[in-house]
């Protein structure tokens, strides 16, 4: 996928004019928070669920190696073949040469982040592989050249008329004149062509929200089924996994899967949560010759040991950008990769580099929501903290940044002062602000007033304040 | 090679070698082991709350269930279905003991796995957890996969005495399966279903039959005299 990051702040400008996108947003926001909060409140145990899960995670990682070479064993002694690839180009090529061996001319794909990451559409359209994604989400998006804006909803940002207005350009054997009444209508239509083409499909690619070293297993958990057909109809099954996708056991997996979905989309489970292992056996009616595990490290391995091995827990449960301001001002593209989000902000650096994508760990609040809600409790903020300081040290931050951070700094040094300019600052911005209470526009400010307003300071400082109530509690 | 490469690059960042061969067999323990974690208290529950339970699951998740007394009275609770939905009297059947071992009189299944053109399918579960109204359907012969996915119309037959209160206890039925091709128990696929296919994709807003089916309906048989209220 093209990486537009490092044009953060024009892909914001054009996402807060864009009315359709900030529809989107507004339909959406609250729905996700709403169903998760419902979801947490029918399991008193979740938040022990939380706990369990962090520490599973880090369990694996601690022993990542001795994990891998366990469960590469036993996905080789189920009649399945694992492909171990330490960069996106590995990737590819080992997908590449699975379809072409096959003599593979098309693909149907479940969805699947990691094969954003790598390009794996893009890899095999060039040499003659048709790629069709069957995630009803990932298929439009697909018929509009478009990325993800979201890790589990992929199209939200599309409104009806979209999906309606592809659906009439790109289906051209169905009828012009046909109606869309209601939303079933596009999904009725999508599940009739698609079909068609889980049927045709030579190879059947998909992602894996786990693999299971104990068995040798790996997971892929959806809501439509689409997954389920991609891998069970071709002759030839292919999975995709980065590496710290593995938990060692059942057992493990099972309390994992107990906090995704309920973070994810407030289900208690998903519909379909599919344990593959192995490839067809003899007496089978049905399922794959082949069952292959692409299994991936393209930077993770570089995360272990460092402040950011933490981000090596995230299940890919979207709570994080569910709850997150930013996200739900600026639209998932705005990030300009595969991962949006607090999530995103701090893995793209990692992945990408720091150089390209150093905005997004600076798009943040700092507000800690996405931090109470991940199942894993990966600190975000913290990261992207860290994030923001190895910009610094590295001299990536703009100089207007640094200038105004070093007049601040200077200021924070001298208490006196700080407090003096402080004091007169919250008092002239309230007296200005005394009617409304907040600011629609500042000087200086037009970027932050433009997404929203700043609230008026109430003609305080915070210090004066707490001294006041220290002395009333004395 | 990656292998190599991936494996040394991991042992770098935590800092150490392979592990020491006391440590492994510690994990190997572990792995033995497959210790449970918290099992959350909504499924601990006497039996016929639990059997309520997973009803009450399947039905939140927009599924169906009929209960009959006995194996014998499927074929009827599956035509009175059919009728009701104005369905076709013929669907693609699993191979399964229980299933092949009845009456069916006016039904007509042809056994096997499902095909694209199947509006109905029926198969045989080999669990039901009632911790979240999941059905768990292991691939066999005797149990296709495509016949969970291909219909508009999934029917599943399920024994009472078959629903436990969470997963992990239909994973240990599951461990005392021997798969003769792999030596191991897991077959090559388990799916765990909850109610039928949907997307929210479109305008975030739910839309049940994606790709897999429409409806899904379990007939439940009451062969645990325990589980009965
Ligand atoms: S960081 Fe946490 S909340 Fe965000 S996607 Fe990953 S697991 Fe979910």
């Amino acid at each position: 996928m093209q990486i537009t990051s490092p044009a953060f702040k024009s892909n914001v400008a054009e996402a807060l004019a864009d009315p359709h996108l900030q529809k989107a947003l507004h339909f959406t926001r609250p729905r996700f928070p709403e169903r998760r909060a419902a979801a947490v409140a029918a399991l008193p145990e979740f938040e022990t669920l939380r706990d369990i899960g962090r520490d599973i995670k880090n369990h694996t990682l601690a022993n990542l190696d001795f994990y891998l070479e366990i469960w590469a064993d036993n996905v080789e002694k189920s009649g399945g073949q694992v492909h171990w690839c330490a960069t996106a180009d590995d990737a590819r090529a080992a997908v590449l040469a699975i379809c072409q061996r096959v003599g593979a001319k098309t693909v149907t794909k479940g969805k699947s982040m990691i094969s954003e990451e790598l390009g794996i559409n893009e890899h095999l359209e060039k040499h003659g592989i048709e790629p069709v994604e069957t995630d009803l989400g990932e298929y439009i998006l697909q018929i509009r050249g478009e990325g993800p804006s979201h890790i589990i909803a992929p199209a939200f940002h599309l409104n009806r008329e979209d999906w309606e207005e592809s659906f009439r350009k790109t289906h051209t054997d169905l009828p012009a004149d046909r109606v869309f009444g209601e939303r079933r209508d596009i999904m009725v239509e999508a599940r009739t062509i698609l079909r068609e083409k889980f049927i045709a499909a030579d190879v059947g690619i998909t992602g894996a929200n786990f693999l299971i070293a104990e068995t040798g297993s790996s997971v892929i958990v959806t809501n439509e089924g689409n997954g389920d057909l991609t891998q069970t109809l071709p002759k030839v099954h292919i999975a995709l996994a980065s590496i710290e996708k593995l938990v060692p056991t059942l057992e493990d997996a099972t309390s994992l899967l107990r906090l995704l979905a309920r973070s994810a989309t407030g289900q208690d489970f998903s519909v379909y949560t599919t344990f593959s292992t192995g490839a067809r056996r003899p007496d089978d009616l049905d399922g794959p010759e082949e069952y292959h595990v692409v299994v991936i490290d393209n930077g993770r391995s570089a995360m272990i040991g460092t402040e950011f091995q933490d981000m090596l827990r995230c299940i890919r449960c979207a709570a994080c950008m569910n709850h997150c301001p930013v996200y739900f001002t600026v639209g998932g593209h705005s990030y300009g990769w595969v991962y949006p989000g607090p999530m995103g902000s701090v893995l793209t650096p990692s992945l990408i580099g720091v150089e390209k994508a150093g905005h997004l760990p600076n798009a943040s609040t700092f507000c800690g929501k996405c931090e109470s809600v991940c199942p894993v409790k990966i600190p975000l903020p913290k990261l992207m903290r860290h994030w923001r300081e190895r910009e610094f040290e590295r001299h990536l931050t703009p100089g207007a940044m640094r200038n105004n951070l070093a007049i601040w700094g200077w200021f924070a040094r001298r208490p006196q002062l700080y407090r003096a300019a402080t004091r007169v600052a919250a008092w002239g911005l309230g007296l200005l602000g005394r009617k409304r209470g907040r600011f629609s526009w500042l000087p200086f400010a037009g970027g932050w007033t433009d997404g929203r307003d700043l609230p008026a300071p109430e003609g305080d400082t915070f210090f004066a304040r707490y001294a006041r109530q220290q002395r009333h509690k004395s | 090679m990656s292998r190599d490469a991936i494996l040394g690059a991991i042992r770098r960042g935590l800092r150490r070698g392979p592990l020491p061969d006391d440590q492994k067999l510690a994990l190997r323990a572990r792995l033995d082991a497959h210790p449970r974690h918290l099992i959350p208290a909504r499924s601990q529950v006497p039996r016929p709350a639990q059997v309520a339970l997973f009803i009450a699951n399947v039905e939140k998740e927009f599924g169906s269930v009929t209960r009959v007394p006995t194996l014998a009275d499927v074929p009827g609770a599956i035509a009175d279905y059919l009728a009701a939905g104005n369905l076709p009297a013929h669907f693609a059947m699993a191979p399964h003991p229980e299933l092949m071992d009845l009456q069916w009189a006016l039904l007509q299944p042809r056994i096997g796995r499902a095909q694209p053109s199947d509006l109905v399918c029926l198969t045989q579960a080999f669990a039901g957890i009632a911790e979240t109204g999941t059905l768990m359907l292991p691939a066999e012969p005797t149990r296709p996969t495509t016949l969970n996915l291909l219909g508009d119309i999934a029917l599943v037959v399920l024994r009472a005495s078959r629903i436990v209160g969470p997963y992990e206890d239909a994973w240990n039925w599951l461990r005392a399966r021997h798969d003769s091709t792999t030596g191991g128990f897991m077959p090559r696929n388990v799916m765990l279903v909850t109610g039928p296919s949907r997307s929210a994709d479109i305008e975030s807003t739910l839309e049940l039959g994606a790709h897999g089916p429409r409806q899904l309906h379990i007939v439940l048989v009451d062969d645990d005299p325990a589980a009965i209220a």
